[in-house]
C-alpha cells in the first residue's frame, strides 16, 4: 500500500502532500521536513530508494525522483515493488506534463487542486488505480468538461502570466 | 511556461499570496504572510452571500495554508458545506478539501455521511467517483454499515471506473475492519472474472491482502491466477494496458506477489507456476525500468516458492545482470535479490564477490545499507570478523541514531553467534558499546555481564577466567577515556567489581582507585555511581574474606562520605552498606558477598514456609490470623493482587493498580503482613549460627535488595554462547522455573541418552575458522561460502548441538590451518595422533552419563593421519560425512544437502532446541543430588539461606523489572 505522496521543491517547500493514512498537520510537516533532510543530503547519480523506517516506522520504503526544481516522493510498504513505484512517479509526472504542457513548478503551485485530481485518478485509497497516463488524462479531461458544464457560474479566467514578467 | 490557469478562476489575491510566499526570505516571513492570510480568510469566509466561485477559492486557499503547516480548522465546516453543493465543481472541491482536512474520527464526519450516501446513488458517475474517494478516506468502522450497501451495489455499475473504485473502497473497508466485510469476500472472487481487465486488476489488491492472512482458503484460485498471468504475459490484453511496451506490468507484479504467497512451501502449487514464471523470465525486458521491476518480482517469487533449479538459474542470471548494471537502482535490486537467493543456494553469492564489495564501498548510502543487510544474512563463523568489523566502522561513521542502534544490535547478535575467540568478542563488544552504548537496549549490557559471569561455558573454567581477565584488562585500559556511554560504564564497573581482583593480577587498591575515578568523572550519573560503589564494596568484601586488611584510599573514603550524604537514597544506602561491610569479620563477609556468586541460583521460597513456626507462636499468643486482602470484607478490591489470577473473569471491575506487579514479591509478602521487616528472619533455632549472625547486622541484612541492577539469574538466556555452564546456573535455569514443585520437573524424562544428542562441536577457534592471511576482503567475505553457517541457537541457555558439515572440514583442510588447530578436547590423550580438528568431539561437561571414551573419537583418531598427510584429499570429507551420519540425523542432513543451508540452519536450530531439554534434563539429573534437598520440604535453614542469598545478590523480586520475572514464571 502507498502511504503517502509528497511533492516538494528543492528548498523543502511542500507543493503537495497526500497521506493515505490520516496524519495531523504538525506530523505532516515534521515528516516532510525529515524527508527533505534526507533527500537534500543525497548526491546525484545515486539510487532513487531510501529506507524510510526511521521516518515512517517499520516496513516503509521511500522512492523519490528529482525533476528540475521538484522532488516527487512516494512512500509505501513492502507490498509494493520499488521499481514499479519509480515508474508510477514517472506516470504521475508524465500526466502532469500532458496536463500543463511542459509542467513546471509554477503550474503546480497555482493548480495544486488539479494536481490532486490527477493523483486521485492514479492512486486511490493507497492502491494503484491507473497507470496509463493517457487514460488518466481522459478521465481528468472528462471531469473538467463536466465540471465546466455543470457549473452555471462563469468563472473569471485569470492568467498567471501577468506577474511572471 | 504558460500555465493553464484558465477555468481555475484564481483571483489576483491568491496569486499574490503564492508569489509573496515564494519570495519570502525566511520561515518567519513566510509565517507572517500566512498568518495574515489566515486572518483575512477567517473574516471573509463567514461573510453572508459569498459567490460560489469566491467560496471555492477560499477553500482552496485553506488547503494551501494547511499544506504549509498552519491550522485551518476554522474553515473545515465550510468545506463540509461545500460537499452539499449541487455543482459538480464545488462538490468535488468540497470533497477534495474534506479528504485532506479530516480524519475518519473527526466530529464533522457525521455531517458528511448523509451527503456521501446520497452521492453514491447519483446518476452522474463523476459524483459517484468523488463520493467513493471520500469514502476511502473518511469512513470509519462505525460508519461503514451506513454506506456499505451502496458501495456493494456499485460493484455492478456499468462504468468500469466506478466498479474499480468500488472494489478498492471495499478493500479499504477490509483494511479498516475486516469483520465488517467478511460476508462480502465472495464479491472479490466474482470481480476477478470481470470483463474489464482494469477491474480484475483492482481486485488483485484485496485478494492479495486476504491471501497473505489465510493462504489455504485461496489455493483454489491458483489456477486462475496462473492463467491470468499467462494471458497477460502473452499480450492478450488490449493495447491500452501496455506500459512502455510491457503488457499491464502492475497487474503482472501483483500476480507474481500473489503466486509467491500461494507457492510458498507448497510443492504442488509451485509446480503449477513453473512454466509461466519461466516464460516471464524469457520474455523479460531488462532494458526498461518496468521490465526490470517484473523480473525482480519474478526473482522474489522464485525464491519464495518451492525451488526449481531451472528457475533459480534464470533468477541468478537476472540477478547478476542487475549487479553488473551501471544503475544504482538495479544494483540495489540485485543486492536485494541476492539476499533472497542465497537463502536457497549460498553458492550464488560467490560469483558476485566483487560486485558486492563495490556496493559496500559505494557512496550511495541506501545501497550500502542494503549491502550490509546482505552481509548480515550471509555471516558465518568464517567471515564474521571482517563483516562485523566493517559494520562497526560504518556504524561509527553515520549519524542517524535509528540506524546506528539497529546496526549495533546486529553487530552484537553476530558477535555472540559467531565469535571466533573470547578476545575478539570482548574487543568487539567494547567497540560497539563505546560508540553506540547509549543507543543499544540496556538488556544487551546486562547480557554482556551475564556472559562474562557465566563464561562461554565450555567445560573448563580456565577459559572462562581467561575471558574474564581479558575483559578486565581491556576495561582497565579504556576506563579512563572520556565520554563513555553510561551502559558501558555499568558493565565495566560490574565486571571490575566481580572479577577485577579475581586473577590477582591487579591489587584491590588499584581497582578501587579506578572505580573511584569513574564515580568522580561521572558525578551526574547516579546509576554509574551506584555500580561503582557496589563494585568497590565487592572488592573490599573479597579482600576481607581472603583475610587481608582493607585500607580504603583517601579518595575512596571521601567518595563514600560524599555519597552517604547524597540526595539519592539508593546511593546513600550503598555507601552505608559499604561501610557496614568494612566493619564485619571475614566469615560474615564471605556469607554476604560470596566470591563469584553472581551466577549462583537463588531459591525464593515464596510460601515463606520458614515463617510458619513464628506465625504459629504468634497465633498461640493470641495474634489475629492473617486474612488475605481480597477476603477481607467491607474493603475495596484495591490492590488485591490475588485477583490477578481471576482478572480475566472480572474485567468489568475497575482496575486501580497502576502496574502489573510481579507475583512472587507480592505473594511473598502477603502471608506476613503484620510482621515488621526486622522480624523477617527471627527463627529462633540455635543451630543456624550463620543466619543468626546475619540477623545481628540488620543494617546490612535488612537493607532489602542491595543491588537492584543485576538480576540475571533465572532469566532465560537470550544470547551468548549456548552452554552448559560448569556451575549450577544452567541446571537451575530449568529447575528454578517452578521453584515450588521444581524437582519433579528436573528429573522428568531425563533418560534420553545425552550422548545420542551430543553432536560434535565445531571448534570456535579463530585459527581454524579464518585463514590467517586475509589477502582480500572478498576472500574473507566469501572464502568459505560453501561451508555451512552455524548459528548457535541463542534462545536457549544450553549448549547447542552444533553440526559440522563436511564442507567446513574440507575448506579447513585446504587452507592448511589444520595443523595449527588446537585440540580442545580434554581427552586428547586418548587420541593417537594430533587430530585434525575435523570432528572435534567434545566431552560433555558433566560427564557422568558420557562414556569415558567416545567411540567416535577413536574413529577420528584413525582417520586423523590420513588427512594430515594429504591435506587436499577430498576423501577426507567422506569418512567424516559417514561419521556425522552415524552421529545424528541432523548433521547427516546438513552435509548431504549442501544447497539448502538456510533450511538446514533452521532445522539445526530446531533440533538443537529439541535436544536442549534433554541436555538440561541430564544436567538436572546430575545436579539432582544437590538440588533436591535444597528445594524439597520446609527445610527452614535452606530456605533462610536462600532468602539471605537472594537479598545479597539482589534477586529478591522488588518489582523493578517485571520482565525478568515473566521469564521466571514462564
Amino acid at each position: 500500500m502507498i502511504r503517502a505522496v509528497m511533492v516538494m521543491n528543492t528548498q523543502g517547500k511542500p507543493r503537495l502532500a497526500k497521506f493515505y493514512d490520516y496524519m495531523p498537520v504538525e506530523k505532516q510537516q515534521e515528516l516532510i521536513r525529515s524527508v527533505f533532510g534526507v533527500l537534500c543530503s543525497r548526491a546525484e547519480n545515486v539510487s532513487n530508494f531510501v529506507e524510510a523506517n526511521s521516518i515512517f516506522g517499520p516496513d516503509t520504503q521511500l522512492v523519490y525522483k528529482h525533476y528540475a526544481t521538484l522532488y516527487f516522493v512516494f512512500v509505501f510498504d513492502s507490498s509494493e515493488n520499488e521499481l514499479a513505484m519509480l515508474d508510477l512517479i514517472q506516470v504521475f509526472v508524465e500526466t502532469l506534463d500532458k496536463c500543463f504542457r511542459n509542467v513546471c513548478e509554477l503550474d503546480i503551485v497555482f493548480n495544486f487542486s488539479k494536481m490532486h485530481m490527477v493523483l486521485n485518478e492514479i492512486i486511490f485509497g493507497g492502491q494503484v488505480l491507473e497507470t496509463s497516463s493517457s487514460e488518466v488524462m481522459k478521465a481528468v479531461e472528462e471531469i473538467t468538461k463536466l465540471e465546466k458544464a455543470s457549473n452555471a457560474i462563469s468563472l473569471v479566467p485569470k492568467s498567471v502570466s501577468s506577474w511572471q514578467s | 511556461m504558460g500555465s493553464q490557469g484558465g477555468g481555475w478562476g484564481l483571483s489576483k489575491e491568491f496569486l499574490d499570496l503564492v508569489k509573496s510566499i515564494g519570495e519570502a526570505r525566511s520561515k518567519a516571513e513566510e509565517d507572517r504572510i500566512v498568518l495574515s492570510e489566515i486572518e483575512i480568510l477567517r473574516r471573509r469566509i463567514i461573510e453572508p452571500d459569498i459567490p460560489k466561485r469566491k467560496m471555492k477559492e477560499y477553500i482552496i486557499r485553506l488547503v494551501y495554508i494547511e499544506m504549509l503547516g498552519h491550522d485551518a480548522s476554522f474553515g473545515y465546516i465550510h468545506a463540509v458545506k461545500m460537499t452539499h453543493d449541487d455543482s459538480l465543481l464545488l462538490k468535488r472541491t468540497g470533497y477534495l478539501a474534506v479528504t485532506l482536512f479530516l480524519n475518519e474520527d473527526h466530529d464533522l464526519i457525521i455531517l458528511i455521511v448523509n451527503t456521501i450516501q446520497k452521492d453514491l446513488k447519483s446518476d452522474n458517475y463523476l459524483v459517484v467517483c468523488a463520493a467513493l474517494t471520500a469514502v476511502c478516506k473518511l469512513i470509519n468502522e462505525e460508519t461503514i454499515p451506513a454506506v456499505l450497501p451502496q458501495v456493494v451495489e456499485l460493484l455492478g455499475h456499468q462504468k468500469e471506473a466506478v466498479r474499480k473504485k468500488a472494489i478498492m473502497a471495499l478493500h479499504r473497508f477490509h483494511q479498516r475492519s475486516p469483520s465488517s466485510v467478511t460476508h462480502l469476500i465472495s464479491h472479490f472472487r466474482k470481480r476477478l472474472c470481470d470483463n474489464d481487465p482494469g477491474v480484475m486488476g483492482a481486485t488483485l489488491c484485496p485478494l492479495s491482502d486476504l491471501i497473505s492472512t489465510d493462504v489455504n482458503a485461496y489455493k483454489d484460485l491458483l489456477i486462475s491466477f496462473v492463467s491470468i498471468l499467462k494471458q497477460v504475459a502473452e499480450r492478450r490484453l488490449p493495447k491500452s494496458y501496455d506500459y512502455h511496451q510491457m503488457p499491464a506490468p502492475f497487474i503482472q507484479i501483483r500476480l507474481l506477489k500473489i503466486l509467491a504467497l500461494l507457492g510458498s512451501g507448497d510443492k504442488h502449487a509451485s509446480e503449477n507456476m513453473y512454466t509461466v514464471l519461466g516464460d516471464i523470465f524469457r520474455k523479460g525486458d531488462s532494458s526498461s525500468n518496468i521490465g526490470n521491476a517484473i523480473l525482480y518480482e519474478c526473482i522474489c517469487c522464485v525464491s519464495s516458492i518451492y525451488p526449481s533449479s531451472k528457475l533459480l538459474d534464470a533468477a541468478a542470471e537476472v540477478t547478476s545482470k542487475f549487479l553488473k548494471s551501471e544503475s544504482h537502482n538495479l544494483k540495489y535490486m540485485g543486492i536485494d535479490a541476492l539476499g533472497r537467493l542465497i537463502k536457497i543456494n549460498p553458492d550464488i553469492a560467490e560469483g558476485h564477490q566483487l560486485a558486492v564489495i563495490d556496493c559496500l564501498e559505494d557512496p550511495d548510502d541506501t545501497l550500502k545499507r542494503k549491502t550490509f543487510e546482505l552481509l548480515y544474512k550471509m555471516t558465518k563463523s568464517s567471515n564474521v570478523e571482517v563483516i562485523v568489523d566493517r559494520m562497526i566502522d560504518y556504524m561509527i561513521s553515520i549519524t542517524d541514531n535509528h540506524y546506528k542502534a539497529e546496526i549495533a544490535s546486529r553487530c552484537v547478535e553476530l558477535a555472540e553467534q559467531f565469535a571466533p575467540s573470547n578476545h575478539w568478542f570482548i574487543q568487539t563488544m567494547n567497540r560497539v558499546f563505546e560508540h553506540a552504548g547509549d543507543l543499544v537496549n540496556i538488556k544487551v549490557a546486562h547480557n554482556l555481564m551475564r556472559l562474562i559471569a557465566e563464561g562461554f561455558g565450555e567445560d573448563d573454567n580456565g577459559e572462562d577466567s581467561q575471558l574474564r581477565s581479558s575483559a578486565v584488562e581491556s576495561y582497565l585500559r579504556i576506563i579512563g577515556e572520556p565520554k563513555l556511554p553510561s551502559a558501558f560504564l555499568q558493565v565495566i564497573c560490574w565486571v571490575l567489581g566481580e572479577y577485577g581482583t579475581a586473577d590477582e593480577k591487579y591489587s584491590a587498591s588499584y581497582i578501587t582507585g579506578k572505580l573511584c575515578d569513574v564515580a568522580e568523572a561521572h558525578s551526574t550519573d547516579d546509576i554509574v555511581k551506584g555500580y561503582a560503589v557496589t563494585a568497590i564494596m565487592k572488592i573490599c568484601a573479597f579482600e576481607i574474606a581472603a583475610g587481608r586488611r582493607v585500607e580504603l584510599l583517601s579518595e575512596c573514603q571521601s567518595l563514600i562520605d560524599e555519597l552517604s550524604a547524597s540526595h539519592s537514597t539508593d546511593l546513600q544506602q550503598r555507601a552505608y552498606e559499604l561501610q557496614a561491610v568494612l566493619g564485619l569479620d571475614a566469615q560474615a563477609v564471605e556469607r554476604i558477598m560470596p566470591l563469584d556468586a553472581s551466577c549462583e541460583d537463588i531459591e525464593v521460597d515464596i510460601n515463606l514456609s520458614f515463617l510458619s513456626a513464628y506465625v504459629q507462636t504468634s497465633l498461640e499468643n493470641g495474634a489475629r490470623p492473617y486474612i488475605p486482602e481480597d477476603e477481607r470484607s467491607g474493603m475495596l478490591n484495591i490492590g488485591s493482587f490475588r485477583s490477578e489470577d481471576q482478572r480475566e473473569a472480572s474485567t468489568h471491575a475497575l482496575r486501580f493498580e497502576a502496574y502489573e506487579v510481579p507475583k512472587p514479591s507480592v505473594r511473598a509478602k502477603s502471608p506476613v503482613p503484620h510482621a515488621p521487616s526486622t522480624d523477617l528472619v527471627p527463627v529462633p533455632e540455635p543451630t543456624y549460627v550463620q543466619e543468626v549472625q546475619a540477623t545481628s547486622f540488620p543494617s546490612v541484612y535488612d537493607a532489602g535488595p542491595m543491588e537492584p541492577k543485576l538480576r540475571l539469574d533465572s532469566v532465560q538466556k537470550k544470547w551468548g554462547r549456548p552452554t552448559y555452564s560448569s556451575s549450577a546456573p544452567s541446571a537451575s535455569n530449568s529447575s528454578s522455573q517452578k521453584p515450588v514443585n521444581g524437582v519433579t520437573q528436573v528429573d522428568g524424562p531425563g533418560t534420553t541418552s545425552s550422548q545420542k544428542r551430543d553432536v560434535p562441536l565445531s571448534s570456535r577457534r579463530s585459527q581454524v575458522e579464518i585463514s590467517p592471511e586475509k589477502q582480500k576482503l572478498a576472500a574473507s567475505l566469501f572464502g568459505g561460502s560453501s561451508s555451512k553457517s552455524e548459528r548457535r541457537s541463542s534462545s536457549t541457555g544450553q549448549k547447542t548441538t552444533r553440526v559440522n558439515s563436511a564442507a567446513v572440514k574440507k575448506s579447513e583442510v585446504v587452507t592448511g590451518t589444520v595443523t595449527s588447530a588446537e585440540q580442545p578436547s580434554k581427552k586428547a590423550a586418548a587420541l593417537q595422533s594430533p587430530p585434525p580438528n575435523l570432528l572435534d568431539f567434545e566431552e560433555q561437561p558433566t560427564s557422568s552419563t558420557t562414556p569415558t571414551v567416545d567411540p567416535f573419537q577413536q574413529l577420528e583418531g584413525l582417520y586423523g593421519p590420513n588427512e594430515v598427510s594429504s591435506s587436499v584429499d577430498h576423501g577426507a570429507g567422506r569418512p567424516s560425512d559417514l561419521l556425522t551420519m552415524f552421529d545424528t540425523p541432523t548433521s547427516d542432513l546438513t552435509s548431504s544437502t549442501t544447497n539448502l543451508s538456510q533450511t538446514d540452519m533452521s532445522e539445526t536450530n530446531l533440533l538443537s532446541s529439541f535436544s536442549n531439554p534433554t541436555n538440561s534434563n541430564t544436567q538436572g539429573g546430575n545436579m539432582g543430588t544437590q538440588a533436591v534437598p535444597l528445594k524439597k520440604g520446609p527445610n527452614t535453614q535452606d530456605a533462610l539461606e536462600k532468602h539471605a542469598l537472594a537479598r545479597q545478590v539482589g534477586v529478591t523480586p522488588s518489582g523493578k523489572n517485571p520482565n525478568l520475572f515473566k521469564d521466571l514464571l514462564g
